[in-house]
């Protein structure tokens, strides 16, 4: 009985908990990033934002989570019953299972796999499926619309996002990303990797769906996009998994080009944690700003910049930085 | 052990149920959607056996881009279903032959394992003991060292496939007026624009 | 403007990096928003807003039921009945606003010979139910009497330009 409480049911339980202890801060960070958009861009446009439920309006994601909560579902005549409910579901877990390899610090990780990159974008890639699947089982045209227009979208970014990647590899030689983390310590790779940091944190907002590229919910030309049919508690999970989304690619970004958890100019004291967190905040920061300074994008342009621009770019970057490594001797191995 | 045995036969099973509803489920769609749930448990399954990298490139590859198209074609097809059914007892030996062709190879392969333990060695490459070096290193090692001259190729047929596929569909019309994204950027204010100050009254 | 600076300008991203800056000024400006139940904006004494019938400083109200009003309504949103009063004055038994169907217009308020029905500066008369809207005669002069000291002080201030 011990054996079997020590070796099975204690790690289990202690795994939980530690995944309780990223996933509800998360939802709480998630919660708040909605009522932060909100101030931001009311500022940016000389409006106060949300003030009147609780002290500045703190209470506010409160409120909009109970109003949502307590709204009927409807589920609509011809809609794919299974798959209309799964939908949802299926982006929020896909936005919150990607935490489980971001490193908090050098030990501070839920699961330091070897591939964490190529796990980070496969969860990434995947978030199309919820978005696919809500259009299609909703049975209604618009919302088919906007999910086929995301799906193009985020199957386009991610392949420019791959050659970005592969550059920060060449740089690191390994797929783990503590290593990654490790290899800044020096420089974080945001500054010898500037031009290829800018095109990855935009083809982060195309992947994320967020504006200037949120050509899948266009309010001006298709309702709502893939969640028209989505009301209360549904929407909510999808509302939920585009915000966890957004936070999951800050992250990501942050451990990819801005040294994750190591501190900057030596400022050991604070702890590595708080750095990244700080970190995610700054490059959320980025996302609201710039959803409030650009209008959206055509639709034809969106696809022109995605293959036309940033695939080649990122491509003669990997060749460049791939050259840059190789001749200047900061390939990982080659010491 | 008995974790890892109950993850095995966890993953094992779903990937055959959701093998079977791929040819079983009445909407195609519904067919693609389980086809992504069968890579995602082979992908599970890879990784029981240690093989992380192979496990993120099936999801990467084949979930997240592969059967997104699929996903795309097959949802905007117009399938009437009575009239797939019709054609179900005309093809059905033609598919019946394929299966069976596939089952006996598959037969024979083993078979030959069977019979000759020492085929199986032959023709599995050496796998570098797992503490040596992550199996990220391992394939890449293999891929571009032994192979590379294949691999290679392998990467042209599907560059010479793809750039098939776009001049074949590729049109060009006459009077199409495209947008210059470059022209307009590089407009200046002050060579399209002038300012001038109207006296009230006088008109310009 | 030669090549290279245009090519330099959109390589370092110049207009969006000036877009992305303005905002960001913005953010630190003076909030323009009103905290709206507690502060409002000024309002015109034009302001063509909820409609009241006025009373004579006597108590005699103003309206004479000549039906003007209701002629020149063009939403027809106005019912007027008419009988002689016992003093034999011509006076309304009925005075209803549809204000569902009111446009706001302001066309009875300069049709009236007597500034009897004139549109107030109230616009918060939003009501739960629609029957709430349909105004009659015990509402519009019970408006009236709430409102004449505002009424009339608006009256004054226009008459100039009248």
């Amino acid at each position: 009985m011990a054996e079997f409480w020590d070796g099975y049911l204690w790690p289990t339980v202690w795994t939980v908990i530690k995944v309780l202890a990223i996933v509800l801060p998360l939802l709480g960070g998630v919660a708040y990033l909605t009522l932060a958009e909100r101030k931001v861009i009311g500022s940016m446009h000389l409006r106060r934002g949300p003030n009147v439920v609780g002290l500045w309006g703190l209470l506010q994601p409160l409120a909009d989570g109970l109003k949502l909560f307590l709204k009927e579902i409807v589920i609509p005549t011809g809609a794919s019953r299974g798959v209309f409910i799964i939908a949802p579901m299926l982006t929020l877990i896909l936005a919150l299972i990607a935490w489980a390899v971001i490193p908090f610090s050098d030990t501070l990780v839920l699961s330091n796999i070897n591939v964490g990159v190529l796990y980070l974008f496969a969860v990434s890639g995947l978030g199309v499926y919820g978005i696919l699947m809500a259009g299609w089982a909703s049975n209604s045209k618009y919302a088919f619309l906007g999910s086929l227009r995301s799906a193009a979208q985020m199957v386009s970014y991610e392949v420019s996002m791959g050659f970005i990647i592969i550059t920060v590899l060449v740089f690191t030689g390994s797929l783990n990303l503590n290593d990654i983390v490790e290899a800044q310590r020096g420089m974080w790779y945001m500054f010898p990797l500037l031009p290829m940091a800018v095109i990855f944190f935009i083809s982060v907002l195309a992947e994320t769906n967020r504006h200037p590229f949120d050509l899948p919910e266009a309010e001006a030309e298709l309702v709502g996009g893939y969640n028209v049919e989505y009301g209360g508690m549904a929407f909510a999970l999808f509302f939920l998994g585009e915000y966890a989304n957004m936070i999951m690619m800050a992250g990501f970004t942050a451990v990819l080009f801005m040294g994750g958890w190591l501190a900057p100019f030596g400022m050991d004291f604070i702890p590595g944690p708080i750095w990244l967190i700080l970190k995610v905040c700054f490059l959320l920061f980025i996302f609201i700003w710039v959803r409030a300074a650009y209008p959206r994008y055509r639709y034809d342009q969106l696809m022109r910049l995605g293959w036309k621009v940033f695939l080649p770019t990122s491509l003669i970057g990997v060749i460049f930085y791939a050259g840059v490594a190789f001749y200047g001797g900061f390939a990982p191995g080659m010491q | 052990m008995v974790v890892q045995a109950l993850a095995f036969y966890l993953f094992a099973a779903m990937t055959v149920a959701s093998a079977v509803m791929v040819i079983t489920a009445k909407n195609p769609v519904h067919s693609v959607l389980f086809l992504v749930l069968a890579f995602f448990n082979v992908a599970g399954l890879f990784v029981l056996l240690g093989a992380e990298f192979l496990a993120m490139l099936l999801v990467v590859v084949y979930c997240g881009a592969v059967t997104v198209l699929f996903l795309f074609v097959v949802m905007m097809l117009d399938i009437n279903f009575v009239e797939l059914r019709q054609g179900f007892l005309q093809y059905m030996p033609l598919g019946a032959t394929i299966g069976i062709i596939l089952l006996a190879e598959i037969a024979v392969v083993a078979g030959g394992w069977h019979f000759a333990p020492e085929a199986a060695k032959a023709a599995a490459a050496p796998i570098p003991a797992i503490e040596t070096m992550t199996n990220t290193h391992a394939l890449g090692a293999i891929i571009y060292t032994d192979y590379v001259y294949l691999f290679q190729s392998a990467g042209l047929i599907l560059l010479v496939g793809m750039i098939g596929a776009i001049v074949l569909t590729h049109r060009k019309r006459a009077g199409v007026r495209r947008q210059v994204i470059a022209d307009q950027v590089n407009v200046n204010v002050a060579d399209v624009a002038e300012f001038k100050k109207v006296e009230t009254g006088k008109g310009v | 403007m030669s090549l290279m600076s245009r090519t330099a300008r959109a390589f370092f991203m110049k207009e969006l990096l000036e877009g992305l800056w303005i905002t960001f000024r913005y953010m630190f400006k003076q909030k323009v928003t009103l905290n709206y139940p507690f502060e409002k904006g000024p309002l015109s004494p034009r302001f063509r807003g909820e409609h009241a019938l006025r009373r004579y400083p006597n108590g005699e109200e103003r309206c004479i039921a000549c039906k003007l009003c209701e002629a020149i309504c063009p939403a027809q949103a106005i019912t007027i009945e008419v009988e002689p009063r016992d003093d034999g004055s011509r006076r309304t038994t009925r005075y209803d606003i549809d204000m569902t169907k009111c446009i706001y217009c302001g066309y009875c308020e300069e049709a009236c010979p007597v500034d009897a029905i004139v549109e107030g500066p109230n616009f918060e008369f939003a009501t739960e139910t629609r029957e709430e809207l349909m105004y009659n005669k015990q509402k519009l002069l019970l408006n009236g009497e709430r409102w004449e000291t505002e009424l009339a002080a608006r009256i004054s201030l226009d008459a100039p330009y009248r």
